[in-house]
């Protein structure tokens, strides 16, 4: 039954039909709603949780790890400085193969301060050693949170569910909320084979020599390379239950014939088909949503970019005194192919600027000309810089 | 060698044989004479095999776990240098959801608590989580080589507190850990020093046997820092106690419920002579002696303050409470 709920108080829902039972948090908008909504439940008896109000993110990250590495399903919640401050953490998790799920609301990154969305955060602990996941609305937010404690448990590698921050965590959207039973039938109980048992007592986290952390970091490597195929799985069994895709490592949209493809991750996927609805006098345009930008799908993307002319890629991220983040991976992946289509690469909507349905037809004005756009940040407004800044 | 051989035990039968569980074992490659490893052994010792650790970043966790081995026999994990009590905290809140009974203990150094992971261990006490957090508090940054920490005492010096023309040493005060503990109003808060075995192991049980949080800072001579024989620790790290500079004492939910006496206060010069971080105080310097009466004064405000002056022997003073005794105290 779809109901029409608030895309934090839906992710809130389908984090407790995982059955976490350690949940810790620290308030930062636009996650908190997340937090709010489990205390709720914990509150109502809804859902027999350890619900650790702690006292940073760096301490939410932390009993999150310490709850999994002693054997409970955990869950935890930030955006911008959270994630940055937890960054430590994070990389410490994923090193530990620490197979815990988290939702990064996303939110532009200070100074200057802003709460509004972008994706800064997450691509700023892209290289933490997680699975990162890209939702671009909230029942694919509701959908891939419940898949990634499947991913996590069976890669033992932790999951980032990036969800827009107010674009998808504040808005109401319809949205099915699976039975309990169907993500049983999912999710099978938490089972760590490195789980702290004072009866099989091992050692975690140890010291290693110039002789063991190269392995170490290779072996962390291929497993993340290794849980595309668990990415893939997870989304099309949960299809067979459900109905329901989220588009398992990347999804393409749009008609064979295309020869342009526009491709993003998170919520702005959603505008973009409204625009070209919107505008269907510019011609065919293919769509592509990444979904999983840790591990990053070369093979798949290589294979829907054959026999197109133009890709252009837009991210709520930069890098500053480089470029694009995402463009920048697009382009080395798109080299390997012997036709290599143009790659543009387009920042958009940082720290909240608005998105609008128009920019659909500007970005396809903007690759008319035959040189490639390298890196752009779209819809500055220089007359309200200093002039030395412009 | 084929003699040898046939005398080999097996370890499984050592361990059986062992008078009690070790939870952290021989073998590790701790420095000679050092307090933390002693400190660590005698903790897990009391705290029996059924416990899950968490251990901040620091010496004790490089010396314990060179992979592909490890000293311990106790579950252990060790993330990061400030975060143990959140860990800890995650394991205890893991295991209450799971039903299980199993003490959870954080391990850190002086700079994992005083310092980085304060913050974290304000935040586990707090919430009331059911751990038991352990300082080895040698007084400096041992692991890096010796820098100063916030419990780096008086006019100690460090490699980032050098005595020199201008500077006598560190120019702060050890922070005072255990008021700021107790003021979270925690069920028990303890000193101790490694130059009491059994008061650390009696202090561990009774910790343990509390439902909440408890902390228990114990005093561990490292000598490698501090510039003493390794063969000192013990009598150093007893001279501390005995000269009023480390006051062993109980508190329990903030108030103060038990102190070591001291059986005859010795001059804090006793304590400090050993050592080489207090070389620049025997000098002859005017701001040596300054120094000196400032300590002394530091050790007569600790000894006032908690009470410490003993009138008369008593079995459990700072003289008598570790000295071996058939069928007495020594195993309280």
């Amino acid at each position: 039954m779809l109901q029409a709920l608030e895309g934090s108080q839906a992710i809130a829902q389908a984090v407790a039909l995982c059955r976490p039972q350690v949940v810790a948090a620290y308030p930062i908008t636009p996650q908190t709603h997340i937090v709010e909504g489990l205390a709720r439940l914990i509150a109502d008896g809804k859902l027999q949780c350890e619900l650790v109000s702690v006292e940073s993110e760096f301490s939410a990250a932390s009993v999150a790890l310490g709850a999994v590495a002693a054997g409970s399903r955990a869950y935890t919640a930030s955006a911008s400085q959270g994630i940055l401050l937890m960054s430590e953490v994070l990389y410490n998790i994923a090193g530990l193969r620490v197979p815990l799920v988290m939702t990064c609301a996303n939110r532009a990154v200070s100074a200057p301060l802003s709460i509004w969305n972008d994706q800064q955060d997450s691509m700023a602990v892209r290289d933490a050693g997680w699975i990162q996941l890209y939702c671009a609305d909230n029942q694919e937010a509701v959908d891939t949170t419940i898949q990634a404690y499947r991913i996590a448990e069976r890669t033992e590698l932790p999951v980032m569910v990036c969800v827009d921050g107010f674009t998808l965590t504040h808005t109401l959207e319809p949205i099915e909320i699976p039975p309990q039973e169907q993500v049983d039938a999912f999710l099978p109980p938490f089972r760590f084979a490195r789980v702290l048992d004072p009866l099989h007592p091992v050692s975690s986290g140890t010291l290693v020599s110039p002789e063991y952390y190269t392995e170490a970091r290779h072996a962390h490597h291929q497993a993340l390379l290794r849980a595309k195929d668990e990415i893939i799985t997870a989304d099309s069994d949960w299809a067979v239950l459900t109905g329901r895709a989220s588009g398992g490592l990347l999804e393409v949209n749009g008609p064979d014939d295309a020869r342009v493809a526009i491709l993003t991750l998170g919520s702005v996927f959603g505008t973009l088909l409204d625009a070209r609805e919107e505008y269907p006098q510019l011609g065919p345009v293919k769509l592509i949503k990444l979904r999983a930008f840790r591990p990053f799908p070369v093979e798949a993307l290589q294979q829907v970019c054959v026999g197109l002319s133009d890709v252009i890629v837009l991210e709520r991220a930069l890098s500053p005194g480089s470029g694009g983040i995402v463009g920048a991976e697009v382009r080395a992946a798109l080299t390997e192919l012997s036709a290599a289509p143009r790659v543009h690469n387009f920042a958009v909507g940082l720290g909240g600027r608005d998105v609008p349905l128009d920019i659909y037809p500007r970005l396809l004005a903007a690759i008319q000309p035959a040189s490639p756009v390298r890196f752009a940040i779209l819809d500055v407004e220089l007359d309200k810089l200093p002039v030395e800044d412009r | 060698m084929s003699d040898l051989a046939e005398t080999l035990i097996p370890l499984t039968e050592l361990r059986r044989n062992q008078p009690r569980f070790r939870g952290l074992e021989a073998g590790h490659l701790a420095c000679l004479g050092c307090g933390q490893a002693l400190a660590a052994r005698l903790v897990t010792e009391a705290a029996g095999p059924d416990v899950v650790v968490a251990n901040a970043t620091g010496c004790l966790e490089v010396f314990t776990t060179a992979w592909p081995q490890s000293a311990w026999r106790v579950p252990w994990l060790h993330s990061l240098f400030e975060n143990a009590a959140a860990v800890a905290s995650g394991m205890e809140a893991a295991l209450k959801a799971q039903g299980k009974s199993s003490k959870v203990l954080a391990f850190g150094g002086d700079g994992g608590t005083f310092d980085i992971g304060f913050q974290a261990l304000s935040g586990m006490l707090e919430r009331g989580h059911n751990v038991l957090y352990v300082c080895f508090d040698n007084e400096a940054y041992m692991n890096t080589g010796v820098q100063r920490s916030s419990s780096t005492p008086h006019a100690a010096m460090t490699t980032t507190s050098p005595p020199g023309k201008v500077r006598m040493g560190k120019r702060h005060l050890k922070k005072d850990i255990i008021s700021i503990i107790a003021a979270h109003n925690i069920p028990y808060a303890a000193t101790a020093s490694v130059a009491y075995p059994s008061d650390i192991r009696k202090k561990v049980r009774r910790a343990l046997e509390i439902d909440g949080p408890a902390f228990i800072n114990i005093h561990s001579p490292c000598p490698l820092g501090w510039g003493h024989d390794g063969s000192l620790s013990i009598e150093v790290a007893r001279l501390a106690v005995e000269c009023g500079l480390f006051p062993v004492v109980e508190l329990e939910r903030g108030a103060l419920t038990g102190a070591m006496p001291l059986r005859a206060p010795r001059p804090v010069t006793d304590y400090l002579k050993p050592q080489q971080r207090f070389a620049h105080l025997f000098q002859n310097d005017p701001r040596a002696k300054e120094e000196l009466e400032h300590l002394q004064a530091l050790a007569d405000h600790n000894i006032e303050t908690y009470g410490l002056r003993g009138e008369r022997p008593d079995p459990l003073d700072s003289a008598g409470a570790d000295t071996v005794r058939r069928g007495g105290v020594r195993w309280a």
